[in-house]
């Protein structure tokens, strides 16, 4: 295949290739991509953008590669996260409260990326503290997607928590990025911004040094324009990590390797659950084609029923806003982030106002859900409750992998919509992950993959879930739907000056 | 069966008892925290013992330390109690600047350890059994200093994370003395296994008791049922850090509370302060909000599963205990249980004991430790690792006096010289010559002096045989202490003619 | 099951985060939207099941009783609001 014109263009492979062939310097490379990044301020993807460090990382890996010691990902670009903790280089998760952290160490997910010899081009916006669905809740202002319906200049969100990351990819304004997904925050964005995001295995990627929204829950992934970029992209941000309980010890395999396999002979599972009321009929129509796609590359397709999805949602809605408000007891104002400058009476004073100034409506609103439902005489009605259905949610995908080697789904139960659209209305808000969040509570892989465009022209994706520590097998039925979709469709270039 | 020497209080309307139960935290004695690996070392730089980890940033992540744990079951199995291989790490939310995550790592439903007993020995005989409720790891919390400044106080996290054995008693004790007794105990049985130093002074070890009184049969009714409303509404008081402040502050507060009870009050449940300089206990002023602390099983940790042959291995290389120990002392030295007690009560004075025993009369070592060792070091204000004589040392002197080298008399001179001069008794012995005199003919000689110089006493004795005594003193004082008493009394028997004794 | 004020205000306490009194009334409603909404968890038969403590199915892992960090004093309080000698300071509190 040619290589594109522009740098810019180039996917996470590609580019790689051409980097480690001495086609093209890092610095040369990472130039364009900071020049697009600085271009696209219109997109806010990025609450804080590292060009120098971007070019001093380049430089390094461009010596490396001279003295031909070059590294699997020597000299790429990334944009990450900014719920990654980067040392000297301030972490904010879009939250007010941490407006002025400069984390003193290095998460394990882009301690591993460096190692590997990535470039850091900067932070990418998010939700505050991952806590949305449409990246509107950042105390850093919203993020646009690069997307605009045909014939319209509204607008649109990004999809989150993050919708940074999915608008640097999707707006080729980095190789890939780094995102985080507790409830779908990495394939809802991916799915809207027609980007691919995986959310790994739970216990995959080390959460150590990513700011936890809800522990059992949160995941790092990738977030790139093609599935082997993802594949690539997973290899060097997992690891088995001691500092971290539940990360699993289990070698990462090379996901590279067989990706092209095909999905002959793979029995895929529909789970009929997924089917919505209410939903535009163009999701099942994306759903319907991607099935006959794998069908017709000959994958066996078996009819499969998780009856407890529709308990998914609102179990999520009690176990992550629980597990958060625990996690966010520790933005107090006494050992970092913000403290209220104004006269406090004591030292609950200075709590209470500290974070009512630090954190934004829908993070206040979740501590307050959380703290409710774990509180006295509650605690087994909701907390337990929840905790119980996500162990019949887990029994649903173990009696589905009995049938099946994967599943395939709509990722999303609609396209991008429009800023402020919902944001009034919380529960409309947290239904955009109703396909995405059952996935998150049995800690299985899931993966959005670009599968078409809506008579609106705006992105649409599938979702493929698969069996724990099998995201080998989800990443070749993903590159199996994306040979088939083809999808080319690109947003025109209206941020850029 | 317990026996206790039920303490009475006697109220204006009647006889009323005290029942106690007791918290006790004891820090695990362990090189690094209970989830981090920074030192738990005493007395360190402000924050200087803190990580990431401990300091709560953001994204930091707790990784147990399996030494702790193993103190833990250590514990547990020193405390005759069930260990559970299953057990559940929790959260217990709430703010304060000392505790840095906004929550405490602890066990809340399924603690490491379950039910197992203690038992005391007091004074009067009686043997009590005082049931444990459970045992469970937790972090402590840092440190708050407030004399820095007039208007803020000062956050030291060294001890934030640190590992705590939080212990439970059941409400098995009915006296102060019986709490005491307790706390004592419990501190020997883990300074034995070398889980904690039992250091009070630097808070290693805080006792939080509960005490409520009630009507005689009360008790008695609650331990059949196991229902608490057969038992006063208890009071916890918080943080007692001597068996003595223990002993007056259960005494103090159940008076207190038969007070009100009979000026027709009622008790509420509250936690008190004791104040060691009134000798009283006070209401701790109860925070803005009822406390309730949101426990949850902590994300981040999964839940810890002991393999039974690990469990197994802690146990087979268990030191022995007090209990066992004063068994054995018993039937090997044949020392009274009362003296066993008192010698196994630290670990230090029973080792101190063995070694000064070994080879030699055990009674006379028991004897010798309590009249002239401990006297010694009770005089000087020492402990018995501070010693200035060793146990072997004092063995030595022993030994020396059970084979007739030295005198009981010059023993205990000598004990004195080695205490203020140091050196090996038997070279003393040898250079200063205080070796006991047994030559017949020495001792004649010395008779024979006594005789030709007292002629008038000579004549005495015959009518009172008692003079007798008087005699071996001036024979001791002729040959500087060194006679063998015996052999002088059997000379001057013959000499003196004197009557056989009854 | 619904919060009223008193919960509210209760519960917001619990968090430490200040809640204006006009404040209350507008988060009681969006409280208890949320809650009428996850009410259908009721209807799922829970009976027998074992909540799940974790989705990863492997033991925990321990560290050696080794001391292996510390001694990073200002870095730890580098990010404080307010800190001298190394301590963090706050407000005066009365234990």
């Amino acid at each position: 295949m040619p290589l594109p014109s522009k740098l810019t263009d180039f996917t996470l492979a590609e580019a790689r290739d051409a980097v480690l062939g001495r086609k093209i310097s890092s610095t040369e490379l990472t130039k364009a991509f900071s020049k697009a990044v600085a271009d696209a301020k219109p997109l806010n993807a990025f609450v804080t953008e590292t060009p120098e460090k971007a070019l001093e990382m380049a430089a390094a890996s461009d010596t490396r590669i001279a003295k031909g010691e070059a590294r699997p990902l020597e000299g790429l670009p990334l944009a990450i996260k900014d719920l990654f903790c980067t040392k000297g280089v301030k972490t904010t998760a879009g939250s007010n409260i941490l407006n002025n952290f400069i984390p003193p160490y290095e998460s394990t997910v882009t301690q591993n990326l460096w190692d590997a010899g990535a470039v850091m081009l900067g932070k990418t916006n998010m939700d505050e503290f991952a806590m949305g669905s449409s990246n509107e809740t950042s105390y850093y202002k919203p993020v646009l997607s690069p997307w605009r319906a045909k014939n319209s200049n509204a607008a649109l969100v990004p999809g989150g928590s993050s919708g940074g990351s999915a608008s640097a990819v999707a707006a080729n304004l980095c190789l890939g990025a780094t995102g985080t997904d507790t409830g779908g925050s990495i394939r809802q964005p991916a799915a809207v911004t027609g980007t691919v995001g995986l959310k790994p295995t739970y216990g995959r990627c080390s959460r150590w040094g990513t700011v936890a929204f809800a522990s059992s829950l949160d995941q790092a992934g990738p977030m790139t324009r093609t599935v082997r970029d993802a594949a690539i992209l997973l290899r060097h941000m997992a690891s088995v990590d001691p500092k971290d309980s539940t990360s699993v010890d289990t070698p990462v395999p090379d996901y590279e390797a067989g990706l092209e396999n095909g999905v002959k002979g793979l029995r895929v599972g529909i789970p009929k659950e997924y089917r919505i009321d209410g939903a535009p009929p163009e999701i099942d129509t994306l759903w319907q084609k991607g099935t006959d796609w794998l069908k017709a590359q000959g994958a066996q397709i078996v009819e499969v029923s998780l009856p407890h999805t529709k308990y998914a949602l609102p179990a999520y809605y009690i176990v992550a806003p629980a597990e958060a408000s625990s996690n966010l007891a520790r933005y107090d104002g006494v050992r970092f982030g913000h403290r209220t400058k104004e006269a406090v009476r004591d030292m609950i004073d200075l709590y209470e106002k500290s974070r009512a100034e630090g954190f934004g409506a829908e993070v206040r609103r979740r501590i307050l859900i959380g703290t409710y439902v774990l509180s006295a005489g509650y605690y087994d009605a909701y907390y337990t409750r929840a905790q119980k259905i996500r162990t019949l949610i887990l029994r649903d995908f173990e009696q589905a992998w009995e049938q099946c080697d994967v599943l395939l789904t709509p990722a999303t139960p609609g396209p991008a919509f429009a800023i402020g659209e919902k944001s009034n209305d919380p529960i409309s808000m947290y239904l955009n992950d109703v396909f995405t969040v059952t996935v998150n509570l049995a800690g299985l892989p899931g993966l959005a993959v670009p599968a078409g465009l809506t008579a609106d022209g705006l992105p649409l994706g599938l979702q493929i879930i698969g069996k724990a520590f099998d995201e080998a097998t989800v990443l070749r039925a993903g590159r199996s739907i994306e040979t088939a979709a083809n999808f080319t469709a690109k947003p025109q270039h209206w941020w850029a000056a | 069966m317990s026996q206790h020497a039920e303490k009475t209080i006697k109220g204006e309307t009647g006889d009323w008892e005290i029942v106690v139960g007791m918290e006790v935290h004891a820090q695990v004695l362990s090189k690094a925290k209970l989830f981090s690996g920074t030192s738990t070392e005493f007395g360190a730089e402000p924050n200087s013992h803190v990580s990431f980890v401990d300091a709560a940033m953001p994204g930091m992540l707790p990784v147990i330390n399996r030494f702790c744990v193993e103190q833990a079951v250590k514990t547990g199995l020193g405390l005759k109690a069930k260990i559970n291989n299953r057990s559940v790490f929790d959260r217990k939310n709430y703010f304060f600047p000392d505790l840095p995550q906004g929550y405490q790592i602890s066990q809340y439903k399924d603690p490491i350890v379950g039910e197992g007993e203690i038992i005391l020995d007091m004074p009067n005989g009686a043997t009590v059994v005082v049931g444990i409720e459970r045992l469970h790891l937790e972090q402590d919390a840092g440190k708050m200093l407030h004399d820095q400044h007039p208007d803020q106080s000062f956050v030291d996290l060294n001890r934030a994370g640190t590992a705590l054995m939080e212990i439970v008693s059941k409400p098995h004790m009915r006296s102060s003395e019986e709490a005491a007794a307790f706390l004592k105990k419990l501190r020997a049985i883990v300074r034995y296994l070398g889980t904690c130093d039992g250091n009070m002074d630097e808070g290693s070890m805080r006792a939080d008791v509960n005490v409520s009184v009630c009507k005689p049969g009360g008790y008695e009714k609650f331990r059949e049922t196991g229902s608490f409303k057969h038992l006063g509404t208890r009071c916890e008081i918080k943080n007692v850090n001597s068996m003595r402040f223990v002993q007056m502050a259960v005494e103090y507060e159940a008076r207190r509370q038969v007070e009100i009870i009979e000026g027709g009050g009622t008790i509420k449940q509250e936690t008190r302060r004791y104040d060691s300089k009134l000798n009283e206990t006070r209401s701790m002023r109860s925070k803005e909000d009822a406390h309730d602390y949101r426990y949850f099983p902590d994300p981040d940790l999964l839940p810890l599963e002991l393999e039974q042959s690990w469990v197994d291995s802690i146990k087979a290389s268990l030191p022995e205990l007090p209990d066992e120990k004063k068994a054995r002392f018993i039937k090997d030295f044949g020392i009274s249980a009362y003296d066993a007690g008192v010698l196994v009560g630290e670990k230090e004075l029973a080792d101190f004991y063995e070694e000064l025993a070994r080879g030699v009369d055990a009674k006379a070592a028991a004897n010798w430790l309590n009249n002239e060792v401990l006297g010694r070091l009770n005089r000087d204000g020492l402990g018995i690792t501070q010693s200035p004589v060793s146990a072997s040392a004092n063995n030595a002197i022993i030994r020396m006096m059970g084979d007739g080298t030295i005198s009981g008399k010059l023993a205990k001179d000598l004990l004195d010289i080695v205490w203020s001069e140091g050196g090996d008794p038997v070279q003393i012995v040898e250079q200063r010559g205080m070796k006991q005199v047994t030559d017949t003919s020495a001792i004649e000689k010395a008779v024979e002096a006594v005789i030709a110089a007292n002629p008038e006493k000579v004549e005495e004795i015959k009518a009172k045989p008692k003079l007798a005594g008087w005699f071996v003193g001036q024979v001791m004082k002729q040959t500087g202490g060194k006679a063998n008493p015996a052999a002088v009394n059997a000379v001057l028997k013959t000499r003196l003619n004197l009557p056989d004794e009854g | 099951m619904s919060v009223d004020k008193d919960t509210v205000r209760r519960i917001a306490k619990l968090a430490r985060i200040a809640l204006e009194e006009d404040r209350v009334e507008p988060m009681e409603r969006e409280l208890n939207g949320i809650l009428a909404w996850v009410e259908q968890l009721q209807e799922v038969n829970v009976e027998g099941v074992v909540p799940m403590t974790s989705v990863v199915a492997q033991k925990l892992k321990m560290r050696e009783d080794v001391v292996t960090d510390g001694n990073i004093a200002e870095a730890v309080t580098a990010n404080a609001p307010v800190s001298e000698d190394n301590f963090f300071v706050v407000p005066k509190v009365v234990e």
